[in-house]
């Protein structure tokens, strides 16, 4: 299935540079009208599907509702599922807008992680403040080795990084878990291997007044930040005429190795600083438990978002109010776990597919497209 | 500045989307349980059909939902991640639930122990023994030393195998997949002096794909009973029965997949348990924070023997497991030496699987003479 899933990313990306420009310069209609009737589709159909195992679409409907934004323990609820997916996001749209396809999220986040686990361990008895600060500078640079490893075999040894980055997710694995059976292992994990505890008290605690831990606001944050490395900088630039025309930017001279290394580190760090905020807010300690596949739901989150890091904050919103309903699905309505899958599976077709509505439509095209 | 306005809309327009154009909220219904009704969570790590370890459980639920003034609630592939604790916050403060049974191991820490003391008057009863006197005392937690019934699989295994040459697929080389290994192949060496147990570790719970692998190289080395500890025995089971070798069971009965290939099974008991535990905490009664137990205190079972099993097989084990439930039979009985050569139970020795504080059998980490296969240092 993984296979599969690589085969369909690794088809070129349809948007043209061009395009994205179009899509953020002008009077927005058909970037919001057709995503949005991209998502009514997908649930229509998903209704379809429902109704098919013998299940009120309505009642779904009413449930989806409730279980994701119908309550405050809801709305937090969804935020709680979204806030990784923001940063593991990143690791495939920033990479994105050099033209590379990096889908290696899980194991930079697994890495980052891990990182953070041994920087955390290490520095038990510092000040809070202080561990915490080494945990985050482990594991950003620990996911940015790893997806800039795939950066460099792309650049230099014309390595495939769709697949490298892919395998590099089984290699992170295999590493965490050869930790934390061996050497890394705290010797009272008798039956659950795991390493030695960050040590509770510098934990990541809540946002005030919510549940929600701060790793919420940190992929607001950075991926407000992204977008302005994107949209604003120089670099940004750069990068994506590099993405756009590789042709073009190596005869004006643009330093493409740099780039393409520079957002495969960022986009590596990005997902390391989500599996850090996983272990210092979550899960205490390093264990397999850390292989939570929020980095393959962050490829999703880039590609409904179209490598867009704003849009990204809204699809990941989506994802995790999908996954905080699903609850709700199984419980009342006897659907399967794998009903929400199915739900992704179908909004991320459908998005992908309506990718061929744009500039199709003439009234909803821009009007300095028309002319 | 613009784009961000267009993100939140769109998030508005997705809400408003997902609600279908349904009269939201004004339809819900009073979903609150009634106060004589008992809500009572389940919750697992895979999926509940999955012929093993979650489906086991959900046997178990399925026995309470026959109780009166109970309602249960399942959820399933619910990973050991912030996950688990908002499906257990949701089933609380959204279904009222009173009562829950998160039953994957990696649940209790920190999930259920970070849980408890917020939720005080909800119970959280924990499928793994981990509870101590310093944990809350609205956790209890339960396990079954089901390794006395691998024992029993072990013997018959001695009986039907030709070769003597028997394999065990399993997850990871932890002390409660030990004691199954040792067990198993204390049993069949009981019956065949000679017999060896092959065993391949996958390195996780669910490994479908090394599953089949492991199976069919064990098969391929002249093994012809297969057993194991993995989430999910349903492709071991029916690889082995496909190579036309025999196999023993393990978390619930795989006999449906291969009737004439299983032998016999080492089953967890919850269709017992769980009613009992509901029923005591439906009348006020204190459920036991640590609760453990074997065939005597009916925590585990065997699965009916298959038609390949011989009449001396099912006599022997029979009588083995009278003896287990009759409390006067110790699997891991000294001189015990490990597969190195490695006095490792002394002979007198005794490690008795009802004395649950035995650091020895908690923490065991030897493989017994017979068994083939290292363990990591």
């Amino acid at each position: 299935m993984v296979e599969e899933t690589a085969a369909v990313l690794a088809a070129p990306r349809p948007r043209s540079p061009g395009g994205s420009r179009r899509l953020i310069g002008t009077p927005a209609a058909e970037a919001i009208l057709v995503p949005l009737g991209a998502l009514i589709l997908s649930l229509l159909l998903f209704g379809l599907f429902v109704a098919c195992a013998g299940v009120n679409p309505l009642a779904v409907y009413r449930y989806m509702v409730e279980g994701s934004v119908g309550s405050w323990f809801s709305v937090q609820n969804t935020l709680t599922r979204a806030a990784p997916l923001l940063l593991t996001g990143l690791c495939t749209a920033l990479p994105a807008q050099a033209g590379l396809m990096i889908i290696g999220n899980e194991g930079a986040f697994v890495m980052g992680g891990l990182a953070a686990a041994a920087a955390g361990v290490a520095l038990r008895d510092a000040p809070s403040f202080l561990a915490l600060a080494a945990m985050a500078v482990a594991g950003t640079a620990a996911g940015a080795v790893w997806i800039a490893l795939a950066g460099s075999l792309r650049h230099w040894r014309g390595v495939n990084e769709t697949i490298s980055s892919l395998l590099l997710n089984y290699v992170a694995i295999a590493i965490l878990n050869q930790l934390v059976e061996g050497p890394f292992r705290d010797p009272q994990s008798l039956n659950k291997p795991s390493s030695p505890s960050i040590g509770y008290a510098h934990m990541i605690g809540s946002i005030p007044g919510t549940e929600i831990h701060w790793g919420l606001a940190v992929g607001i944050v950075v991926c407000l930040a992204a977008s302005i490395l994107i949209r604003r900088t120089t670099v940004g630039f750069a990068t994506r005429i590099t993405g756009g025309n590789l042709k073009a930017a190596r005869m004006v001279g643009l330093p493409i190795g740099r780039l393409v290394m520079l957002t495969c580190a960022l986009g590596g760090a990005a997902a390391g600083l989500a599996g850090m905020i996983e272990l210092a807010a979550v899960q205490e300690r390093a264990s397999a438990d850390l292989i939570t596949g929020y980095g393959y739901s962050g490829i999703l989150v880039a590609f409904l978002a179209r490598q867009n890091p704003l849009a990204m904050i809204p699809v990941a919103v989506l994802l995790g109010g999908i996954g905080a309903s699903g609850g709700l699905l199984q419980r009342h309505l006897g659907l399967p776990d794998a009903a929400t899958v199915v739900l992704q599976g179908i909004i991320f077709i459908v998005i992908l597919a309506s990718d061929a509505v744009y500039g199709r439509v003439p009234w909803l095209k821009p009007a300095a497209a028309r002319t | 500045m613009a784009t961000e306005t267009i993100s939140r809309r769109r998030v508005l327009a997705g809400a408003a989307a997902l609600g279908g154009g349904t009269a939201l909220g004004a339809a819900l219904p009073a979903r609150r349980a009634l106060a004589a009704t008992t809500t009572v969570g389940f919750i697992y790590v895979g999926p509940h059909d999955d012929f093993g370890y979650n489906q086991a459980h959900a046997q178990g639920a399925a026995a309470v939902k026959k109780l009166a003034d109970v309602k249960v609630l399942e959820e399933e592939n619910v990973p050991e991640d912030i996950a688990v604790t908002k499906t257990m916050e949701s089933m609380i403060e959204e279904d009222g639930a009173s009562l829950l049974f998160p039953t994957s191991f990696g649940y209790f820490d920190p999930y259920i122990l970070r849980e408890a003391p917020k939720f005080t008057k909800v119970r959280f009863e924990h499928c793994g023994g981990l509870w101590t006197a310093k944990d809350p005392k609205n956790i209890g937690s339960y396990f079954g030393y089901i390794f006395e019934a691998q024992h029993i699989n072990g013997i018959v295994a001695g009986f039907s195998s030709k070769s003597g040459k028997l394999g065990f697929v399993a997850a990871k080389p932890i002390p409660q997949v030990l004691q199954n290994i040792n067990a198993f192949t204390l049993g069949a060496r009981l019956i065949n002096p000679k017999a060896t147990t092959r065993v391949i570790f996958t390195g996780d719970w669910s490994m479908p794909v090394k599953e089949a692998e492991a199976t069919n190289s064990l098969i391929d080395e002249g093994v012809d009973v297969v057993t194991m500890h993995v989430d999910s025995p349903k492709v071991v089971v029916q690889t082995a029965a496909k190579r036309g070798a025999m196999v023993c069971g393990y978390h619930c009965s795989q006999a449906a997949l291969a009737p004439q290939a299983y032998l016999t099974g080492a089953e967890w008991n919850w269709t017992d348990l769980y009613p009992k535990f509901v029923t005591m905490w439906m009348k006020g009664e204190t459920i036991p924070n640590f609760y453990r137990g074997g065939f005597k205190e009916g925590l585990i079972k065997q699965s009916p023997y298959g038609p390949r099993v011989s009449d001396a097989a099912r006599k022997r084990a029979d009588a083995a497991k009278a003896a287990l439930t009759a409390g006067n039979y110790v699997i891991f009985k000294g001189p015990i030496s490990d597969n190195s050569g490695k006095m490792v139970v002394a002979a007198g020795q005794e490690l008795i699987q009802s004395n649950a504080t035995d650091a020895k059998l908690e923490e065991m980490h030897f493989l017994v003479d017979g068994v083939l296969g290292a363990l990591p240092s």
